[in-house]
């Protein structure tokens, strides 16, 4: 989230599209309530299916599952025609006004320098034109063609209503509805939020769904402002907590990337990364790099990370490919190329697509094994359930060790909520049995590898025997040490470079802040954008006081929020060129004359003078893009592309399937089904009662929500002969699964190009472990390809046929 | 950690001793100490309370877990009930169904409780000593790590990959274990690494 959960009272329009926060973020979902009732802000949703956010919404749309860029394009069309546009934030705050290179452009639904064959694009000519100088050339003016301004108007010119009707199948009145009450947040004094979950990022082109919401905040100029932004409602407690430390294959801590094999050193790597502010005069924060890996590589490998061996940048592995991702890791290991693998509370074979082949992959591996507070599906998927796991136990030849973790209730740490507040917890439960918490078996895993090393030598030793492991008890390192560590220390007193008899940190001392560090390797820390977390005035992450000052809503001083514990990112942006507040009934910061002050920590140099130093710091450009450069691979502005299974043709290129971009592996490219043999369009979600595959482990949510089912419309059910609540059988080209069917008026065939298109929705919560009923999942079903930016799964747009079954035990 | 006079703590000392001098230093007259002395001490005054955030969504609701025993002090806990913290700012001591159960996850019955192991083409577990645990994964790393490690690539390039092995994080676990986590599964050279946030 640019914003957090308590922001959300400020608001006076939420659009939710690509999430359902009323169930799967019932608590969050609050604060919308609190919006409606105190401020007259209404909710618009848009969904395949009337869900329980739809329930309380003013308007509701239904919308086909995968077609959400051709809504937002039309709506940013809709904006532009009907000057419904900030233009003193568009002019200002945006690329709006640069030039792009004359020979971008695009045609039949791609963009220039397609490849088909790579299935990439040659990305060279998506840039700005630059000066001399290497500034960016732009006209202010707005009347240059090659302005972005122009190129998205002439982009968005083919998202017409009727073109957005026939893709969406969204009744076109109650669109031009939604476009009107969007554009009216273009006001000054009214600002719109939008919220979005995995409906958005469970696409081939998930990203660019993303993108096509942060575009049109951007022209209404609800970026940066209390009660805007664009905000993530993150899945798991602490989803957001893992993505900032980097457990991602091409991360590193603190959004900064993994070097490639053609970075062949630090000098390489880094020499990309200088980040020259494009405009004169921005802060292109992304300059300080060096001191956020140098102080990383500190954090790893301590006194043996020198300037002579580059910090150990060769200890770090290098990619031959752009990531490691699941589907990779999982295309291999059915391959058998994946010997040893290891689920630390994760669930693969229920959370991966088409479990087919999950099951090859895990059945090919020599060692699996399993660190989870629960026992998994994945750790028993060799144990045959009948139909829920058709297995043959004694053809399985993968060793599997499962190991018993501690809960929550058991362990102490910080979880990272959606709005970026890390907050502590304290355990108060001795955990079950013999199980163990995570740090435990971490550390004597790798103590005993570590041993091996030292005694048998053995390839690349080095980064296992350097790693730095200084922990008051090596086999349990504390929270609290670990937490430090992130945070970071001097190694040796830091002076003030602007005055060098200044101390700013004595050695040895926690960091204040990632302002100090520095690329002499005389701070260490492991996770810049967490400094300031744990300093020397004690852990800032437990800090409990819940008053409000401004009664905006961003708790200063309750625990700690990244980055130096702002609330809202972009935040000068919720003020003017002068630095007054847009809305002066909506002040969160202001320019005072001599610096930044108000409600929420300023995200700008405090100092750092308005009309100058522009709010999006984190660009070179000081700018938001509302045309992206070639900084993704499908496209520097969103394209409508199908889902790679649809029953609707790219009305741009009939030829194309799915994400032109997005790799495919060939035997899943077999696997893909068309709409003659599965006529319909499915669709996963989540239920209130439950929680991904884990509370079918909790007596009470098993309870609550026992069987799986799958929902269906009563058309649907009238054309296949379908009864409520009659068993059904639902199969895609990948598998099949079994389920009560609940026929209900929420999901309504969908009508595109004239002709009608069916939805099925598939929740996600059963597996064959825990105390609810036996069921299935929507990955049994769903096809093996991800978005072409980060290889997401497209859980959301998938084909498949449904007839009715006999009941189970009764012959087939 | 918790030391201001929170609202349990008030009960407890409101219904625990029921001693009329504690109920007079807190403002109260004999009449109310005479029907305080006979009213039934609340449920939760004799348990530990531990402030914690709930596990599933991001929302990450505060919540109150009171215990049986103090962890803290050295005791076995025993979880006996979990309520919403009236006092955080996002929930204000609400609770989704998700999380008005959540004692019931920590309680489970199919929580792992003991190292097991799976022989090849076995149809039970065996149990499994957490020694014997870890020296068979230390045994199997070291192995296919030595045997399969790409130090260099074609081109002489420096690249210390190790792509049989893969690992995937737990998004439902701290900070502090995804750090341990990070530095552990990074010094051996594993490029099959990710979280939930991949999917």
């Amino acid at each position: 989230m640019t914003n957090a959960w308590t922001d959300i009272k400020n608001t006076d329009l939420v659009i939710v599209m690509g999430g359902n926060a009323a169930e799967a973020h019932p608590c969050g979902f609050k604060w919308v309530t609190e919006a409606k009732h105190h401020r007259g802000a209404r909710l618009i949703v848009v969904d395949p299916r009337f869900n329980r956010t739809a329930s309380v919404a003013d308007v509701y749309a239904p919308i086909r599952p995968g077609s959400d860029i051709a809504f937002l394009m039309g709506a940013i069309r809709y904006c532009i025609e009907n000057d419904k546009v900030q233009w003193d934030y568009v002019k200002n705050y945006t690329n709006a006004t640069y030039l792009v290179n004359p020979e971008f452009g695009w045609a039949d639904g791609l963009f220039n320098g397609y490849d088909e064959e790579k299935r990439d694009y040659d990305r060279t000519a998506w840039e700005y034109q630059l000066n001399e100088d290497g500034t960016v050339k732009t006209d202010p003016t707005l009347t240059d063609p090659r302005c972005v301004w122009n190129l998205l108007k002439e982009h968005v010119a083919a998202y017409t209503p009727e073109f957005v009707e026939n893709i969406c199948g969204t009744p076109r009145d109650r669109y031009l509805k939604i476009c009107e009450m969007i554009g009216a947040t273009s006001a000054r004094d009214k600002v719109m939020t939008s919220l979005y979950a995995l409906g958005w990022t469970q696409h081939s082109k998930g990203a660019q769904n993303i993108r096509g919401m942060a575009m049109l905040q951007l022209i209404l100029g609800n970026v940066g402002l209390p009660g805007g932004g664009v905000n993530a409602l993150r899945g798991h407690s602490n989803i957001q907590g893992l993505t900032d430390i980097g457990l991602l294959s091409n991360s590193l801590p603190g959004y900064m990337n993994l070097a490639t094999e053609k970075e062949t050193d630090y000098a390489t790597y880094m020499s990309t990364r200088g980040n020259k502010p494009l405009v004169p005069g921005q802060t292109s924060y992304w300059q300080n790099t060096p001191k956020f890996m140098v102080s990383f590589l500190k954090a790893m490998w301590g006194s043996a990370a020198t300037k002579e061996n580059d910090w150990g940048f060769d200890w770090l592995p290098k990619l031959d490919v752009p990531y490691y991702d699941i589907l990779r890791m999982f295309d291999m290991m059915s391959r058998g190329e994946v010997n040893l693998y290891f689920c630390q509370g994760f669930n693969p074979l229920l959370s991966f697509p088409n479990r087919a082949k999950v099951t090859e992959g895990l059945s090919k591996l020599k060692l699996l094994v399993t660190i989870d507070p629960l026992q998994t599906e994945t750790a028993h998927f060799w144990e045959n359930h009948g139909i829920y796991n058709e297995v043959d136990s004694a053809k399985i030849m993968t060793e599997v060790l499962q190991l018993p973790a501690t809960c929550f209730a058991e362990d102490e740490g910080a979880t990272v909520n959606s709005g970026r507040w890390l907050q502590w917890h304290w355990p108060g439960a001795t955990p079950p049995g013999d199980a163990k918490h995570d740090t435990w078996i971490l550390a004597n895993i790798f103590l005993r590898v570590r041993e091996l090393y030292r005694k048998e030598g053995g390839v690349c030793p080095d980064p296992i025997l350097n790693l730095a492991w200084d922990y008051k008890d090596p086999y349990e390192p504390e929270p609290a040490e670990l937490a430090q560590e992130m945070n970071g220390r001097a190694l040796q007193t830091l002076y003030d470079p602007t005055d060098p008899t200044k101390v700013l940190v004595e050695a040895g001392k926690l960091l204040p802040n990632f302002g100090v560090m520095r690329d002499d390797g005389s701070t260490m820390a492991g996770c810049w954008i967490y400094a300031g977390s744990w300093t020397e005035d004690g852990n800032m992450m437990a800090r409990r006081d819940n008053s409000d000052p401004g009664e905006i809503g961003t708790y200063l001083n309750w625990t700690f929020a990244w980055p130096a514990n702002r609330r809202i990112l972009y935040n000068r942006a919720s003020c003017d060129l002068e630095g007054k507040p847009w809305d002066p009934a909506r002040k969160l910061i202001e320019w005072n004359g001599e610096r930044w002050a108000g409600f929420d920590v300023p995200d700008i140099a405090v100092t750092a003078k308005p009309e100058t130093v522009m709010p999006f710091i984190m660009t070179p450009e000081g700018t938001a893009r509302l045309f992206a450069r070639k900084l993704m691979r499908d496209g520097p502005f969103p394209i409508h592309m199908e889902p790679f299974e649809s029953p609707v043709e790219n009305p741009f290129n009939a030829k194309l399937r799915g994400n032109p971009v997005a790799r495919i592996f060939p035997h899943d490219l077999e696997q893909l089904g068309t709409s003659g043999d599965f006529p319909f369009v499915a669709t996963s979600y989540r239920l209130t009662e439950h929680f991904h595959f884990w509370t079918k482990h909790s007596r009470v949510n098993a309870v609550l929500q026992p069987e799986f089912f799958v929902e269906i419309s009563e058309e649907l059910a009238a054309e296949r002969g379908i009864t409520k609540g009659g068993r059904v059988r639902v199969w895609s080209a990948r598998g099949e699964v079994w389920a009560k069917a609940v026929v209900t008026k929420r999901i309504r065939p969908l009508i595109c190009n004239g002709k009608p298109v069916h939805v099925v929705g598939i929740p996600l919560h059963w597996g064959f472990m825990g105390a609810a009923r036996k069921g299935f999942g929507p990955n049994s079903l769903t096809p093996f390809v991800g978005d072409a930016n980060i290889d997401t799964p497209e859980f959301k747009a998938f084909l498949v046929n449904i007839e009715p079954a006999a009941e189970e035990g009764a012959s087939a | 950690m918790n030391i201001d006079l929170s609202r349990r703590s008030f009960l407890r000392l409101a219904g625990a001793g029921a001693a009329a001098t504690t109920l007079g230093a807190m403002g109260f007259g004999a009449a109310e100490a005479a029907t305080a002395a006979h009213v039934r001490a609340f449920k939760l005054t004799s348990t530990t309370e531990t402030r914690n955030v709930c596990t599933y969504c991001s929302v990450a609701c505060g919540i109150l877990m009171y215990s049986r025993g103090d962890l803290a002090a050295g005791e076995k806990a025993e979880l006996i009930h979990i309520e919403g913290d009236a006092d955080h700012p996002t929930n204000r001591g609400t609770l989704c169904p998700k999380g008005a159960a959540l004692k019931d996850f920590v309680k489970s019955e199919t929580r792992a409780t003991k190292p097991r192991h799976r022989a090849p083409g076995a149809d039970t577990w065996q149990d499994i000593s957490w020694e014997d645990a870890f020296d068979k994964i230390a045994r199997a790393i070291k192995d296919d790590r030595d045997k399969n490690f790409i130090e260099k690539n074609a081109a002489g390039v420096t690249v210390n990959r190790w792509t049989t092995m893969g690992f995937l994080a737990a998004s439902g676990g701290t900070n502090e274990t995804g750090w341990l986590t990070y530095k552990t599964v990074r010094s051996l050279g594993v490029l099959g690494f990710d979280n939930q946030a991949r999917v």
